[in-house]
């Protein structure tokens, strides 16, 4: 991903895919929302260690061709509700390894959406240096 | 490299360094010259804009988020002037006596800590905020406790002039929270204790640190550091070492110092904890006002503490379990969220510890122990029971599967809530109170210092934070470090002349080249 512009065209899609599972009103972001999602999600990136982010990326690729197994079609390709209940079911798997993967893109794709200042506004989160006195 | 001198070298300036300095002013007035090194910034007030990321990333390491080895838990370390001080909440609790007789310190009295914890509590201005100042978050909670038969307590709070913003955890904007950053570090500069902001200790050696002091980056907030950036052998009579239970543990760990010190790192404890989070149906005054005003002390009976919380969009959605529609809607509701913190008290086993990597970095090893698993799935059970009791209508408990419980679902909380829940990886799990790596004791055969952070063999070398501690404190830290802090102070002070006998600060400040 590029904080700078569109993600590269081979991991875009997936990418896309999975942030829109894990919040569904990501769909809805113009070019320029995207960039500023990927743009804190990049930034989030850059402070973890190289093998960390390898880890998570690599971890989404892995995601988007694991369905082919049980639905024939890769995860980009799914319906929104068997994207959903393949990564739930994937959250509850045995292996920890695969609920801390599932955790990490969704804690980065929430970091990339509600930490936005737009966000704040679209759930109504108020809170303002003045306290009690904000206007 | 460039050489500098001091008599004494203080290494971080939270609530350990700061009480420190300030208590070694005594010192600076004698003609000693003593010298303070934060590895993080020194930010002006206007810089605090209460903005979620941008402030995580100024004031904490790693913005808050470090992962501990296995990935199952991320740890809050603050890291700025002022330490965790700047970035907690300002609870402020004296230590159980129950919790200081436990450790059997070799004295170690509980008298002495309650009474040292009592001077930092009228020194930073600790008190109940009156009722007018408490939201409805914190008001229902306190509801909700009565209302099963509880009885919640108010937290002392070192604040002054708080405006209410909510922010505490993103430092505060209106430097209401009375921390080091605001009583302590000013206090020790106008004494003469010099302070080097964004300067991080590589490594401690023989009466000496190697000390890297980095340059400001575009963006970047915060001053320059009062250093030029650059490499520095610092001489130190002595060497205090508070840069908080990791930072402490990892950085006397990659020194490789002169003496045996078998229980480095050993017995990290942390208070694992997370958030619980219900919807009321009508709005509720949560991201105004003080967030953590109340608590409920089940640490003796069931091994947990409740406090009141509210954090902010992207800490909440972390928090809460899972993803999709669900969780949306759950987000879509702040307005009507009303949030408690659940904290375990954990205990000190063999394995979770601190080491470090190849290349020093701390590493945190850490693995959730039957006891935990259980405090944490019952203070969720009783955190859904009061949230029903407030007039909830729906509680997020992350161990239920699935995670919304409805208000018909709350005389099953016990069925519903339950450990086979509980999956490291997939529930988040924070801690803040990182604490152990340095404890206190007799000897190295059992210990890392004495009562006195003292560290064994190494009489130029003390240890001044919640890295003493033996076993988790089963309270917010703070007020407890300090006092500890205070102690080592005054042991430096009584063996100034002792130790520093021979010992010459000879610098005059100048960068001198090697």
């Amino acid at each position: 991903m590029t904080a700078t512009g569109s993600p590269p065209p081979p991991v875009q899609p997936q990418l896309r895919a999975l942030a829109e599972t894990f919040v569904p009103e990501i769909a809805g972001s113009d070019p320029n929302e995207w960039r500023e999602v990927l743009g804190i999600i990049d930034q989030a990136l850059g402070r973890q260690t190289h093998a960390v982010r390898r880890q998570l990326l690599l971890f989404a690729g892995v995601l988007d061709w694991l369905p082919v197994l049980r639905h024939g079609r890769r995860f980009r390709s799914l319906d929104p509700e068997r994207r959903l209940r393949f990564l739930q079911a994937l959250q509850d798997s045995r292996l920890v390894l695969l609920r801390r993967g599932v955790w990490g893109l969704r804690t980065l794709t929430f970091m990339g959406y509600y930490a936005r200042p737009a966000a704040y506004s679209e759930i109504d989160y108020g809170a303002h240096p003045d306290g009690w006195e904000r206007p | 490299m460039i050489e500098r001198s001091y008599d004494v070298v203080i290494v971080g300036s939270g609530a350990g360094g700061g009480t420190v300095a300030a208590e070694l002013v005594p010192l600076v007035a004698d003609g000693r010259r003593v010298l303070l090194l934060e590895q993080g910034a020194r930010l002006e007030p206007a810089e605090f804009t209460g903005r979620e990321i941008e402030m995580a990333d100024a004031l904490y390491e790693e913005g808050g988020a470090v992962l501990t080895g296995d990935g199952t838990m991320t740890l809050a370390l603050g890291r700025t002037y002022g330490g965790s001080t700047s970035v907690y909440t300002g609870t402020s609790l004296v230590v159980p006596e129950r919790v200081i007789r436990s450790w059997a310190v070799p004295d170690l009295e509980y008298e002495d800590v309650r009474s040292r914890s009592a001077k930092y509590a009228a020194q930073n201005n600790v008190h109940l905020l009156p009722p007018e100042e408490i939201n409805e978050n914190n008001r229902l909670f306190v509801e909700g406790c009565t209302g099963i038969g509880l009885v919640a307590e108010q937290f002392p709070v070192n604040v002054k002039g708080c405006r209410g913003s909510s922010l505490c955890n993103l430092g505060c904007p209106n430097q209401a929270k009375q921390g080091t950053d605001r009583v302590q570090l000013p206090a020790a500069e106008r004494g003469g204790v010099e302070i080097v902001t964004r300067a991080e200790v590589v490594r401690v050696e023989e009466r000496a640190l190697v000390v890297r002091v980095r340059s400001t980056r575009e963006g970047d907030k915060g001053g320059p550091s009062e250093w030029a950036p650059g490499e520095y052998r610092v001489k130190a009579g002595i060497v205090v070492v508070a840069g908080g239970s990791i930072g402490s543990s990892a950085l006397l760990l990659r020194s490789r110092l002169p003496a045996e010190l078998r229980r480095l790192g050993e017995g990290f404890t942390c208070h694992p904890a997370h958030i619980l989070v219900a919807e009321h149906p009508s709005e509720i005054t949560n991201d105004v006002g003080h967030p953590k005003s109340f608590y409920l002390d089940r640490a003796e009976q069931e091994g947990y503490v409740l406090e009141t919380c509210m954090y902010f969009p992207f800490v909440t959605a972390k928090n809460l379990t899972g993803f999709g529609p669900d969780h949306s809607r759950l987000m879509r509701a702040f307005r009507r969220l009303q949030m408690i913190l659940v904290l375990a008290c954990d205990r000190a086993v063999p394995g979770n510890r601190i080491t470090v990597d190849r290349a020093g970095r701390p590493v945190v090893h850490y693995r959730f122990t039957p006891q935990v698993v259980t405090a944490l799935v019952q203070a969720t059970r009783t955190s859904a029971r009061i949230f029903f009791a407030a007039g909830a209508e729906r509680v997020h408990a992350p161990s239920a599967n699935p995670p919304l419980l409805e208000a018909r679902d709350a005389e099953r909380v016990n069925a519903l809530i339950d450990e086979r829940h509980f999956l490291p990886g997939k529930i988040s799990v924070s801690a803040a109170h990182l604490m152990g790596g340095c404890g206190m004791g007799s000897g190295p055969r059992d210990s890392v210092t004495d009562a006195w952070g003292r560290v064994h063999g190494l009489p130029w070398l003390r240890v001044a934070d919640s890295s003493l501690f033996v076993d988790a404190l089963q309270i917010n830290p703070y007020l407890t470090v300090m006092a500890l802090a205070d102690r080592v102070a005054e042991k430096i002070r009584y063996e100034a002349a002792d130790l520093l006998d021979g010992w010459q600060a000879g610098d005059t400040g100048a960068p001198d080249a090697v």
